[in-house]
């Protein structure tokens, strides 16, 4: 079994990013020009990323799969972003964003990783002002904070409800300028098929152009993946339609280790589904959880009556409302980290206690407006009160949200190094995409983080170590057979699909439907070893399905929207086996994976340090070959491994 | 929610390419849920046609949930159809009668060539933004977030303003198709903050000229992209966008 190096450096934890900085291999600004760097993605990740490689004089191509680079899925981020600035004084600092990011992740993130991504924290918010991202203010002109699941302090920064949106439209405007001074050609509507390995590095990637079909092929000295997480192997979600896996499923088949890809995060506050049509699941933003408070009925006669139409909720008496997470949870009450929550509310829901189909559970502001008024609480979540009541027709002010978990987050990712490069030489993974910081489950607010720190503060870093001698690497041909042949492959995959596709019977949506069911059902919130080994066999099955039965009109040299859907769906039926797989072979709980054979007798995860305190990468190995497990052993220096407790 | 269904008449426009002629086809969709969203009322009606072995509709669409401005569809007459404050994917069936004849067609304007059926190309707004959109600072070595206070109001205004999702609803629906709500929504944004207003005039003059360039009309404030804007940017920019740009063209 190879060793994984994790290239984290030597000496204390807290100066481990200053030493590596001090003594990584830097390019020379003559040599900069020389060097070419491909950016797939342009969300906060790839945006910010781009941006900061064109400012310092790199040659940067940048793809995304929408119309514009602003559209990225980053865009839809609500509640914040988190730093350790301690402006409201309330004792936060680096090292306690780094303590509740590892204990929230429930120690199984890296621990250098984690502890770097506190101290460039700071200097993304500093970076957004200076950009012109209007972040909510005090009347005395200075910087306002909210709290998030998971942290005892305030230490979230937010734009309302659109943090995400003003971030990336902050890395957006950094990029638009770099478009502009000719330092990075972007390349909209254009999806990565596959990336180009030469002599054991990566080289290049090939594209579709999906305006006109056309396959073409682009050299870059180093690639960079940015192009988020898998959440849509569940089919419903709270990602984008377009969000795919495909890109870091591609670098998997190339020789980079996918790393726990089981660690998927299920938001406690979506709304809830309503009926089989539902393309997607939209996120009430977790800064809801400050000040509205989740309740069930605590009668069963209630929730029935509820479920009936012969109750509302307004009818229930305070002494009959059972606020679980406070009852819970005294400590943290509504604010426990987002597994916690979305398995409180599943418990309950299997308990009978759900309300509107049985799995809803209220959010409630009536004592927050009665305490604080309804204006306030119109300036904190107006958007977000509007765009629930556009799509269920309620009206939250006077009646309680209703919410249910929902896939949301992907934790798992390529496998990286403290550098964030994979396990192929010269590919790097950034954001969502890589699995890095935040362990087996994400602390709201942390998400932004993450992808602004990669992309500014440490990849446009890390990067250049490995650049460092390449400036005497002549920019490759893409007429090399190596581009070809991956071309020539990408093509007949293509055909091979258009002619199943011309006689199938079976669109893509339905069978992405059906996926979605099994990953829901069987590799879920709660998993078993036995849902897990009928998961497997039951994606098998259908795969086989997919490759007789798609069906795929039009044709190649024009958009295609089902040819590109049918491309993502034939990735997502392979990584979902692979995450059945690493869920099954994690004979533990933690954070968001939970294996009801795990539990304390009050329910919650029951982690075995003793076996699995280790990253598991997984090598591709051959089509139908068995991956091999690759172990990376987690250590904790700076931080006592202990069992989460949020009561 | 009390959920029903109903039956609609579409007509839909189809566009092979930007250099082919497009023409209204008429479909029947059935028992579409009024909790549907728009967008998933098309995805019905793609499904349809696919088991029908016809071609689906294109139409452009990402988040569906309102953020991304992706979607963009002109239904019954209306950017992003029969409701105000809100892009096409978060308009639902419930706005819908049954048995109601639904139109619906893809911005038109001439600085939004249409790519195929629904789909067109916006990416004049990613030009125009590149001609200043930003604040020119580079990555590191900018000062502490707290360095400058702004007034609340300020910041308010700001954030209204860059609320804009780029759809492009103001050029479509507004006769001249003029781009000059969204203009003014980032010259605006960024004029109202100190930092922006170091490049204030050098933003307003290279934008305007851009959006000159690209085809769009001139303003003769209607009002028209104010009403559709889905999220309700106000006419109130493009006055301080014209401010800005007559101040820069005096003392430039």
């Amino acid at each position: 079994m190879t060793k994984l190096d994790s290239k984290i450096p030597e000496g204390v934890l807290k100066d481990k990013w200053t030493n590596y900085k001090a003594h990584q291999d830097l390019v020379n600004p003559a040599n900069k020009r020389k060097i070419e760097i491909i950016v797939v993605g342009t969300g906060l990740a790839g945006a910010s990323a781009a941006a900061s490689l064109g400012e310092l004089g790199f040659k940067v191509k940048n793809f995304c799969y929408q119309d514009s680079p602003r559209r990225a899925h980053s865009i839809a981020a609500q509640g914040g972003i988190n730093a350790a600035k301690n402006y409201p004084n309330d004792g936060d600092s680096v090292y306690r964003l780094f303590y509740d990011t590892v204990k929230g992740g429930d120690y199984r993130a890296r621990e250098a990783n984690v502890y770097r991504l506190a101290e460039v924290s700071n200097a993304i918010i500093d970076q957004g002002v200076a950009q012109g991202i209007p972040f909510a203010r005090d009347y005395g002109g200075l910087l306002d904070n909210r709290s998030f699941g998971g942290a005892l302090v305030s230490r979230t920064f937010y734009a309302r409800g659109q943090t995400g949106q003003q971030l990336l439209l902050g890395a957006y405007g950094a990029l638009n300028r770099q478009i502009a001074k000719g330092s990075v050609e972007m390349y909209p509507r254009t999806e990565m098929m596959d990336i180009v390995v030469i002599d054991g590095r990566a080289r290049g990637i090939v594209t579709r152009n999906l305006v006109t079909g056309e396959i073409e092929s682009h050299f870059g000295h180093a690639v960079v993946l940015a192009t988020g997480g898998y959440g849509n192997v569940f089919f419903l979600s709270t990602n984008a339609m377009g969000s795919n896996g495909s890109a870091a499923w591609k670098a998997y088949k190339k020789g980079a280790y996918f790393a726990n890809p089981c660690f998927v995060q299920i938001h406690p506050t979506c709304i809830p589904v309503h009926g089989e049509f539902q393309s997607k699941l939209t996120l009430m933003s977790e800064s809801l959880r400050n000040d509205g408070r989740i309740w069930v009925p605590a009668k069963l006669e209630d929730a029935e009556a509820i479920r009936a139409r012969k109750k509302r909720p307004e009818d229930i008496p305070e002494e009959d409302r059972d606020y679980y997470l406070e009852r819970r949870y005294p400590a943290f009450g509504n604010l426990v980290p987002r597994d916690v929550a979305s398995r409180a509310a599943k418990e309950r829901c299997d308990a009978g206690y759900g309300v509107e189909t049985g799995q809803a559970v209220y959010l409630d502001f009536k004592h927050a407006i009665e305490r604080l008024g309804k204006d306030v609480i119109e300036a904190r979540y107006g958007n977000l009160f509007q765009m629930y009541e556009k799509i269920t027709d309620q009206n939250p002010y006077e009646t309680p949200m209703m919410i249910y978990p929902a896939i949301h987050y992907t934790m798992g990712g390529t496998w990286v190094d403290y550098e964030l490069q994979t396990t192929v030489p010269g590919l790097f993974s950034i954001g969502e995409a890589n699995f890095s910081d935040h362990g087996a489950n994400r602390l709201g607010a942390s998400a932004l983080m993450q992808g602004l720190a990669d992309g500014y503060f440490v990849l446009p870093y890390t990067i250049q170590n490995y650049l460092a001698d390449q400036h005497q690497v002549k920019p490759f041909s893409t007429d090399m057979p190596e581009f070809k042949e991956t071309e020539k492959k990408v093509k007949e995959q293509i055909a091979n699909l258009m002619e199943i596709g011309a006689k199938g019977k079976r669109s893509v949506d339905s069978i992405h439907k059906e996926l979605g069911h099994i990953m829901w059902d069987h590799v879920g919130m709660e998993r078993n070893a036995n849902s897990l080994k009928e998961g497997i066999e039951m994606i098998k099955k259908l795969r086989k399905e997919f490759w007789q039965e798609v069906r795929i009109p039009g044709k190649t040299d024009t958009i295609n929207v089902e040819l590109e859907k049918a491309i993502r769906l034939a990735d997502f039926l392979e990584l979902g086996e692979l995450m059945a797989r690493d869920a099954l072979h994690r004979d533990e709980s933690c954070g968001g994976h939970f294996r009801a054979e795990h539990q304390t007798e009050e329910g919650e995860a029951l982690r075995h340090d003793d076996k699995f305190m280790y990253v598991a990468a997984w090598e591709y190995k051959g089509k139908d070959a068995e991956p091999e497990l690759h172990k990376e052993d987690l250590k904790y220096e700076g931080i006592e491994v202990k069992t989460r407790n949020y009561k | 929610m009390s959920t029903k269904t109903i039956n609609l008449t579409l007509k839909v426009w189809r566009q092979n390419g930007p250099q082919n002629k497009g023409q209204f086809e008429t479909y029947q969709v059935s028992n579409v849920s009024t909790d549907s969203s728009f967008l998933e009322m098309m995805d019905v009606l793609n499904e349809q046609l696919i088991n029908e072995g016809k071609e689906p509709v294109a139409f452009d669409h990402d988040c569906r949930e309102g953020i991304c401005g992706m979607c963009s569809m002109y239904i019954n007459g209306r950017a992003h159809g029969p409701d105000r404050l809100i892009p096409t994917c978060q308009l639902h069936m419930r706005k819908f009668k049954d048995g109601e004849t639904i139109t619906v067609e893809p911005w038109r304007a001439n600085g939004f060539p249409v790519i195929k059926d629904l789909m067109v190309d916006r990416s004049a707004f990613d030009k125009i933004l590149q001609a200043g959109g930003f604040i020119s600072v580079n990555t590191g070595g900018v000062p502490d977030a707290n360095a400058i206070p702004i007034p609340k109001e300020a910041a308010d205004e700001a954030m209204d303003a860059a609320a804009c999702i780029g759809c492009g609803a103001c050029v479509a629906t507004c006769k001249n198709s003029s781009a000059m709500l969204f203009v003014s929504a980032k010259v605006s944004q960024l004029a109202l903050l100190p930092q922006g207003k170091v490049e204030a005039k050098r933003r307003a003059l290279n934008m305007i000229a851009k959006m000159d360039e690209l085809g769009f009309g001139n303003c003769s404030n209607t009002g028209a992209c104010e009403i559709e804007c889905p999220k309700g940017i106000s006419l109130a920019h493009i006055a301080r966008l014209n401010r800005e740009f007559l101040t820069a063209s005096f003392t430039a």
